[in-house]
């Protein structure tokens, strides 16, 4: 089975290729058919090859499959080949399958949409880029995939382009992750360089093998490398673009804003989880940009009135705790909380698409209200998701892998005490704005007409997710809970733990963050329903309501941007349009218009002018040959 | 018959020449060009039976005779064209045929 690893990718870009290739000429069903069932397609096949993959492990608990040779030239020598591991195949169960979930999903949200077929053409590419990524057994295919889920990203954002708001949004997503992917091309650079080799294992080999902790050279690729994850995961300081890029089409925000593209920072850190444990110093800088985005976050998540900018915050703010666990070496857990996330974010982000346009295109929530009754399964489903982000204990999958990040943010060797009161106090955070949503959303008044309802394309992959966020942490329990943890033995034979990693939380600890995550929900139904018309109040007054935009406009870094980028950027280049090249460009061009005006005023059409210029030519000629 | 000089024979065609090149070049009348085209083959023409009669050989005379025969053609496009041209502008004047221009 393993050998068809190859037509995982390969599926969804036939697909794109054939959706291309037919474009106008295809119905809508037929769109629909071929882009949901190529992923479909791909989906089954993942499962096919994980579970051989499961019951019968390949030696050295890996199967590579190489397919071609990229091309060859000074040494470097990239192949197109795929490697699949442990960790591997957690990420393209996820892909594919909740892929296959919003593309179903998407045949019937977008059914009234003009660009169908264009939308299904896009969202294979990605599927096909993502799974490129994640199976690329070097960085420079790696980095074909995550250009490629960046382009797709950019497309699929300004994907309504008649609004000229949302293609600024995608160019601004495309922009800033562009940032981080210049540092990260520069550190392959680097890599390559030092180790003559990109492909992926015997690099790691090398970085072990060649180095002593803290290496310069390992220094500087690690946070070069941490530049592109930081920038592809909305990590401070290049989250702004995230939030903006909820201008896409609500399937695309569940996709690729939620659950798959944007943890690729998360995928290239504990694939290269070997350079953070040489470089201890920038491993630490992961930890903390991931306490203080979760912190960030967390804050901006509870202040936005627009639902699906509430959940972008909130997202950018768990990829913050997936950062923290890599941060503090438990590689492990931050894929655990990769898989849950992914289950209970785009839960969220297709309910939400649910209520947006059931309610006719509204995003604000304090304009929805009273929809419990209205859209049941929607209320459960999101009511089930919220509670999974805000980590409600025992009953959800997201309560067992914060959990584990919690812990893992205090064991030893890595562990520290603020890292962990951050990641609890972010808890208590995601607690109150997830129910928040919840109860602004679907309790009190309602205040606008349901215009449309889901069926049952729309409503499926909301049930089967729903299930999948309570029963998909149920693989890795807690030491106190009898430890029965196949995941974390699965994928630790692709990520070995460190030697320490044995320390167990207790009871005692785990408490807390259930202490905490229950009153963060318990302080959301005060404010929200039993005090809702004393916070209303509280939160006109002048303060908080200074406080509340602060936060909502992301605690103002794209202002911040705006002033110390963009705008000595533009000064700059105000300043220096009349440097010394313009001259010589400007010069090149007059040359080049004058000789063609000349050229075109002796084109002027009178006959006798062309025979006494060609005579002229003609007396010269045999003047030169015979006076020679 | 006194022999006419190689000199004196090619400067006569060379005088036919300019005449009807300068005639080509200032004359606009499109049936005048076409006589001043024919008098600069005549030139040519010229220019061969001289050389022939010079070395005593009969090549000269038979390029003029495939002189003539192009000329003959040249005459027939020639007027075919100066016709259209006629009932296309109304008038022989070259320079209202100007349309081609950069």
């Amino acid at each position: 089975m393993l050998h068809l690893l190859w037509l995982i990718p390969a599926l969804p870009l036939a697909g794109f290729v054939l959706l291309t290739l037919l474009n106008r000429r295809l119905s809508r069903p037929a769109a629909a058919i071929i882009g949901a069932g190529s992923v479909g397609l791909a989906a089954i096949v993942a499962i096919l090859v994980s579970v051989s993959f499961m019951v019968s492990p390949p030696a050295g608990h890996h199967f590579h499959q190489v397919l071609w040779t990229w091309f060859d030239t000074g040494g470097l020598r990239p192949q197109v080949a795929f490697y699949l591991d442990a960790m591997t195949v957690i990420f393209i169960l996820v892909i594919t399958v909740i892929g296959f979930l919003i593309h179903l999903y998407s045949t019937e949200f977008m059914e009234h949409d003009e660009g169908f077929t264009r939308f299904f053409m896009y969202m294979n590419l990605f599927v096909a880029s993502m799974l490129v990524l994640v199976l690329a057994d070097n960085l420079l295919l790696l980095y074909l995939g995550w250009e490629g889920v960046g382009m797709c990203s950019y497309f699929l954002i300004a994907f309504w382009q008649k609004d000229t708001q949302n293609v600024y949004c995608g160019r601004k997503a495309f922009i800033v992750t562009r940032i981080g992917d210049t540092a990260m091309i520069v550190g392959l650079f680097l890599l390559f360089t030092q180790y003559h080799t990109l492909a992926i294992q015997p690099l790691m080999t090398n970085i072990a093998n060649a180095t002593f902790s803290g290496d310069p050279v390992v220094v500087a690729a690690a946070l070069l490398l941490l530049g592109g994850a930081v920038g592809k995961s909305a990590q401070l300081p290049l989250q702004t673009w995230l939030p903006d890029a909820m201008a896409g089409p609500t399937p695309v925000s569940a996709l690729i804003h939620a659950a798959t593209m944007v943890t690729a920072g998360v995928y290239l850190i504990a694939r290269t989880h070997v350079l953070y444990l040489m470089a201890p110093d920038v491993r630490l800088v992961v930890a903390i940009v991931g306490t203080v985005t979760l912190l960030y976050a967390g804050f901006a998540a509870l202040a936005q009135r627009d639902i699906k900018r509430a959940l972008a915050y909130s997202t950018v703010s768990q990829i913050g705790y997936m950062f923290l666990a890599l941060g503090v070496a438990g590689w492990d857990a931050a894929i655990f909380h990769f898989m849950t996330h992914a289950f209970f974010k785009a839960l969220l982000f297709l309910g939400a698409g649910v209520v947006i346009e059931a309610l006719a295109d509204e995003h604000d929530i304090f304009k929805m209200g009273g929809l419990r009754r209205e859209l049941p399964v929607v209320f459960w489903t999101f009511t089930i998701g919220a509670a999974s982000l805000a980590a409600l204990p025992l009953v959800t999958a997201g309560y067992y892998s914060k959990d584990l990040i919690i812990s893992s943010s205090l064991a030893p060797p890595f562990g520290d005490v603020w890292l962990w009161a951050g990641a609890v106090a972010g808890a208590l955070l995601t607690g109150i704005y997830s129910f928040r949503l919840v109860f602004v959303t679907f309790f009190g008044e309602q205040h606008t007409p349901i215009t449309r309802r889901p069926r049952w394309r729309m409503q499926t992959p909301l049930v089967v997710l729903a299930v999948l966020s309570v029963i998909g942490g149920l693989v890795w329990l807690p030491e106190w809970m009898g430890g029965w943890d196949p995941f974390a033995r699965f994928v630790g034979a692709a990520l070995p733990l460190l030697p320490a990693s044995g320390w167990s939380f207790g009871l005692g600890e785990a408490t807390i963050v259930e202490i905490v995550s229950l009153a963060g929900i318990g302080i959301a139904s005060l404010l929200w329903i039993r005090w809702r018309d004393a916070t209303a109040v509280f939160s006109a007054r002048p303060v908080p309501d200074a406080l509340e935009r602060y936060w909502r406009a992301g605690w103002g870094f794209d202002v911040l941007y705006q002033y110390v980028f963009v705008v000595p950027v533009k000064w700059f280049a105000h300043v220096a349009r009349n440097d010394l090249v313009e001259p010589v460009v400007k010069g090149i061009a007059g040359i080049n218009v004058l000789a063609w005006r000349g050229l075109s005023a002796s084109q002027n059409g009178l006959l006798r002018l062309y025979i006494a210029v060609a005579g002229a030519g003609l007396a010269i000629i045999i003047a030169v040959v015979v006076l020679k | 018959m006194a022999a006419v000089s190689l000199n004196s024979g090619l400067i006569l065609a060379a005088i036919l020449f300019v005449i009807g090149f300068v005639g080509l070049v200032t004359r606009r009348n499109l049936i005048v060009m076409l006589a001043c085209i024919e008098i600069m083959l005549n030139a040519a023409g010229l220019a061969f039976v001289v050389a022939g009669a010079r070395w005593g050989r009969a090549d000269g005379q038979v390029m003029f005779l495939f002189v003539l025969a192009m000329a003959a053609a040249e005459v027939a496009v020639g007027l075919a064209l100066a016709i259209r041209f006629r009932k296309t502008l109304g008038r022989l004047d070259i320079d209202e045929a100007d349309e081609m221009r950069g």
